[in-house]
């Protein structure tokens, strides 16, 4: 079982939305579409379902052309970001009603329904309709209605997106669980790089209707390919600075630190991206550089804090875990885990290690 | 946490308390004084207590009258609810059509109440009106000044043509604002048109078909003008309706005590009804 995108492009007037793409997702993955609002997730995700036909190239299934073909042939399921259910049924009704039209035995549906409600804990709530349910239940049971069929495509749109932080994590936990032994390619759309990463499998950093990079998630986070895909994958914002090499020894344009470097490459002028979480209030690693910085705003989210900080010219963010608050002007010292820097060169490529 | 005790607060709230007593409680106080009591002029009056009411409520004109109005009301509703959800269905969802189309559809409404009973007087005048001579020329016996049958049909069709527009635009709003994200899970499933229409479209406008439901009953309820100058409530009596008949009594036999006590009866059904279906409505929608 395999999806086959080749060259689709989807083109609206004079706009294009998706540019020519090319894309080969396996059976039995998630794959997770990460970009920001309007990086075509949504488009993307309609055309793989057949809900919008592309402008131009071909969607393969199964090895067969699927191009053009209803969305009601392809046994496609979709979860949206809004709670999608029908208003007048009941949970039951509702999950059960992809099995209704295509006509399953009443007592298969019953057996099935069950199944995937206790899967998705509505176990207790079968016979409430919708709008008495919380918007985490409202949810699952959209989540259930997706799973009850045997979906050989699963299409997930933020589905966490409209839920409160808490019921998001609590939900986030479970999805990989709802996804194991089944025989069918998942793919999920999200705007957060944490979630690409809790979920694993493989990720495709889009960005204005291009993707820019496919692979393992992990892979694609370690070692993004340019400084598009290394952006769209981190959160907060990446540190990007100007540096100079010469010999083994690096140094930024805008202060003199210095740092030494194993990077084997030619001298000349490079661009650095630095994760948040690389620069912290405490050493980390084993090659650290000191950094002076005088704080612009300091903010806790959860168990860990965020300063903004200036520093030659250029404005910082850090991520440090534990609680603590800085004032506004403060001078400090902050520690940059020299390891995690990732290199590009002038064309904002990733400049490859040895 | 403390709340400040202010009375003087209380002075805020006299403007409001002034403008409701002039606009709505003092004349409503003066027909209820005209419903309890006689009067011959020269400001004296004498005290009658429930007469006029229990003479209204006795009178056969006065169900006769009661009993047109809710037939009328309730065949305008029967036409322009499935009337104009059908309309608001097959309206442009996007494009330049949306706009035209709204303009249009809005067009009925902004006319006046007697130039729409004017216009519709002589567009259907058997002789010279492009609508009656029409009908007549195609070999109907159609006089509405004269046949009850006609009158009520021109009445009917006026009122629809006059507000079936009010219907649609609510309507629209209701339907533009489902998300598409239902046609979207609703096309995955494979369900019908109807189905769509009656699980999805259907449920997410309950809310704004109740609200021109309401606003229907109530306008069609008290509906005056319109076959006031169309029909003058003729032939006979055929098309006098409520609030045609109160004035008839008011103004034209100037029987100020039952026409007082009248309006009271009136207004207490028109209340009654919308607060029924109200409450009946918001029942449902707690239960749901």
């Amino acid at each position: 079982m395999s999806l086959e995108l080749k060259n689709v492009e989807k083109k609206i007037g004079l706009d294009t939305h998706i540019y020519s793409t090319n894309l080969k997702l396996e059976k039995n993955t998630i794959n997770i579409l990460l970009g920001s609002t309007l990086a075509g997730k949504t488009t993307l995700m309609q055309i793989m379902a057949g809900l919008d036909k592309p402008t131009s190239g071909e969607i393969w299934f199964n090895n067969k052309n699927v191009t053009g073909m209803k969305v009601q042939k392809r046994n496609v399921s979709m979860v949206y970001q809004q709670f999608i259910n029908y208003p007048n049924f009941t949970v039951y009704d509702n999950i059960a009603s992809p099995l209704k039209i295509t006509g399953v035995s009443s007592d298969e549906i019953k057996q099935r329904v069950g199944k995937v409600a206790e899967l998705l804990k509505l176990s207790g709530m079968l016979n409430k309709k919708p709008n008495e349910l919380s918007g985490g239940q409202q949810q699952r049971t959209a989540l259930a209605r997706a799973l009850v069929k045997d979906s050989d495509l699963i299409l997930l749109d933020e589905p966490l997106a409209n839920l409160d932080f808490k019921l998001r994590e609590e939900l986030r936990e479970e999805l990989p669980k709802l996804f194991e032994n089944r025989d069918c390619i998942v793919v999920y759309a999200t705007t957060e790089p944490s979630e690409a990463l809790l979920l694993g499998g493989n990720t495709a950093t889009l960005q204005e209707g291009k993707i820019i990079q496919y692979g393992k998630t992990l892979d694609t986070y370690n070692k993004p390919n340019s400084l598009v895909s290394a952006q769209v994958f981190s959160d907060p914002p990446m540190n990007i600075a100007k540096i100079k090499k010469s010999g083994d020894q690096c140094s930024f344009l805008q202060n003199d630190i210095q740092w030494k470097t194993r990077l084997n490459i030619k001298d000349g002028e490079y661009k650095v991206g630095i994760r948040p979480h690389n620069i912290t209030t405490y050493k980390e690693g084993k090659n650290t550089l000191e950094i002076k910085g005088k704080v612009l705003i300091s903010e806790i989210s959860g168990s860990e804090s965020l300063i903004h900080f200036t520093n030659g010219n250029l404005n910082w963010v850090s991520l440090s875990n534990g609680v603590f608050q800085k004032n506004v002007g403060d001078e400090m010292n902050l520690y940059m885990n020299t390891d995690e820097f990732v290199y590009f060169d002038q064309n904002e490529r990733l400049v490859s290690n040895g | 946490m403390n709340k400040t005790v202010n009375q003087k607060a209380w002075f805020f709230v006299i403007p409001v308390f002034v403008l409701v007593a002039f606009n709505a409680i003092i004349p409503l106080m003066t027909v209820v004084n005209y419903a309890f009591q006689e009067t011959f002029g020269n400001n004296v009056f004498m005290w009658e207590g429930t007469r006029w009411f229990k003479q209204i409520m006795l009178s056969e004109r006065f169900h006769a009258s009661l009993g047109r109005q809710f037939l009328f009301t309730f065949i305008i509703l029967f036409i322009q609810i499935p009337l104009g959800i059908a309309i608001a269905l097959t309206m442009p969802k996007e494009g330049i059509g949306v706009p035209v189309c709204l303009v249009l559809m809005s067009m009925p409404l902004l006319i006046p109440w007697n130039v729409v009973g004017a216009m519709w007087n002589i567009f259907a005048l058997p002789d010279i009106g492009f609508l009656g001579h029409s009908l007549n020329a195609l070999g109907f016996d159609y006089n509405f000044t004269q046949q009850i049958g006609d009158a009520w049909f021109t009445t009917i069709l006026m009122d629809v043509w006059h507000w079936t527009s009010l219907v649609v635009l609510l309507s629209y709003a209701g339907l533009r604002s489902i998300q598409p994200a239902y046609y979207q899970a609703a096309e995955i499933d494979g369900a019908s048109r109807w189905a769509i229409f009656t699980k999805i479209e259907l449920p997410k406008m309950k809310k704004v078909l109740t609200i021109a439901i309401l606003l229907r009953f109530m306008d069609s309820f008290m509906i005056y003008t319109e076959p006031f100058v169309l029909t003058g409530g003729g032939p006979g009596n055929a098309t006098a309706f409520l609030s045609i008949d109160l004035v008839k009594m008011a103004l034209g036999q100037f029987d100020l005590g039952p026409a007082a006590a009248m309006s009271l009866i009136y207004f207490f059904i028109v209340l009654l009804v919308c607060w029924v279906f109200y409450t009946l409505m918001m029942r449902n929608e707690e239960k749901s």
